[in-house]
């Protein structure tokens, strides 16, 4: 497998896509995921699925803008140069 | 005159307070802050006016002092968003070593199995330089240990006649790509996981860069004794790389005050730390058996 660092950032654009389209209210609830059924009080030290429902939610909060505007460069790149 | 109300158009719209466009008055102004050298209008306004100056004669000297002045606030900016990004003062610590530390690390790396004393010294809480701990890691063999690999795949390429100068690049992006992609897994367990130590993205990227002199050491073996030599130099380094990343980093992972915490998350780092180590010699193998056939 040889990368370069072009597929590295298509792969990393790719996953951050894919953590932004879980929706909230339809999937992740659904699946037990939703972020306000994970605050399990202030104990010592959360599990793991808490901190997992936490990094998805920050993902998607802090990634939605950067996101759209890194999506329209690279479709407006692949549709020039392939 | 078109000229001058062309630019008077263009400071109005820097200029960070109102005040009409007619030429007169902007050229009065510009006399005005003329007086004020470094002052602390916005960048933006600074150009305008010191192109106004660089037109009118007698402020050329005036103009050279804005220049200067522009100079001096771009370099400050640049060292801010540099220093907000990357710590120079952080990656300095991990590249004080001397030849004695270089030449200890080494042997550390191929023979880490009498090694008896793996906590890393502290002074005062700040931890030693490695000049000073040999247990503490550094940045300076990995990027050798980086270089070196990226010129013996060329040359093992080349002895099997199978060399191009974009091969060079690839290989480097590949392995390049690869501790990266281990540093961001590394990072994900450690936060999942909430292991609170010292270990920061830098004192990950040299745990994982060690694996380049394993690396070296089984492409040299492999060109001088052949595949047999290779396999044989390759089962070594990896059982040698794994205890000793495995001893590193759990004596790193609890810090220097080692409390261990509750049961649960000592489990999850021993985890997170087997894992690691067991994935060095797969990415060993990956990246080097193409260049021993």
């Amino acid at each position: 497998m040889a990368f370069t660092l072009y597929s590295l950032l298509q792969a990393a654009l790719l996953c951050v896509n894919a953590i932004a389209v879980l929706h909230e209210e339809r999937f992740l609830k659904n699946i037990g995921w939703g972020t306000d059924q994970g605050i399990g009080g202030f104990g010592e030290e959360p599990g793991i699925k808490s901190q997992l429902m936490n990094l998805v939610r920050s993902v998607r909060t802090v990634m939605r803008v950067p996101l759209i505007i890194v999506n329209s460069i690279t479709i407006v790149l692949l549709l020039l140069f392939g | 005159m078109a000229y001058h109300s062309g630019y008077g158009a263009h400071g109005s719209k820097h200029r960070t307070r109102a005040a009409p466009d007619s030429p007169p008055l902007f050229d009065d102004t510009s006399g005005g802050y003329s007086s004020q050298p470094g002052g602390y209008l916005a960048p933006g306004a600074d150009v305008a006016f010191s192109v106004n100056h660089l037109l009118g004669d007698p402020m050329a000297n005036m103009a050279m002092a804005y220049g200067s002045s522009i100079a001096s606030q771009g370099k400050d900016i640049v060292h801010k968003e540099l220093h907000r990004f990357v710590s120079v003062n952080k990656l300095k610590y991990f590249f004080a070593v001397d030849t004695a530390y270089v030449a200890k690390k080494l042997g550390l790396l191929v023979f880490p199995y009498t090694h008896q004393n793996w906590k890393m010294q502290y002074s005062h809480d700040v931890p030693l330089p490695p000049r000073k701990d040999l247990n503490a890691p550094d940045l300076y063999i990995p990027t050798m240990a980086f270089i070196t690999y990226v010129l013996l795949a060329g040359t093992a390429l080349g002895i099997q006649k199978r060399f191009s100068p974009e091969v060079l690049g690839l290989c480097a992006s590949t392995a390049l790509v690869w501790m990266l992609m281990e540093v961001l897994a590394l990072l994900l367990g450690l936060y999942l996981a909430t292991v609170r130590s010292e270990l920061s993205t830098f004192h990950l990227l040299a745990y994982s860069g060690y694996k380049y002199v394993g690396m070296i050491l089984s492409v040299i073996t492999g060109l001088l004794f052949g595949s047999d030599g290779y396999y044989v130099a390759l089962a070594w380094t990896s059982s040698a790389l794994m205890y000793f990343i495995v001893r590193s980093l759990r004596t790193a992972a609890l810090g220097p005050d080692s409390m261990g915490g509750p049961a649960p998350q000592q489990r999850l780092q021993l985890y997170l730390t087997l894992g690691a180590a067991a994935f060095q010699p797969l990415i060993i193998y990956w990246l080097t058996f193409h260049l021993v056939r």
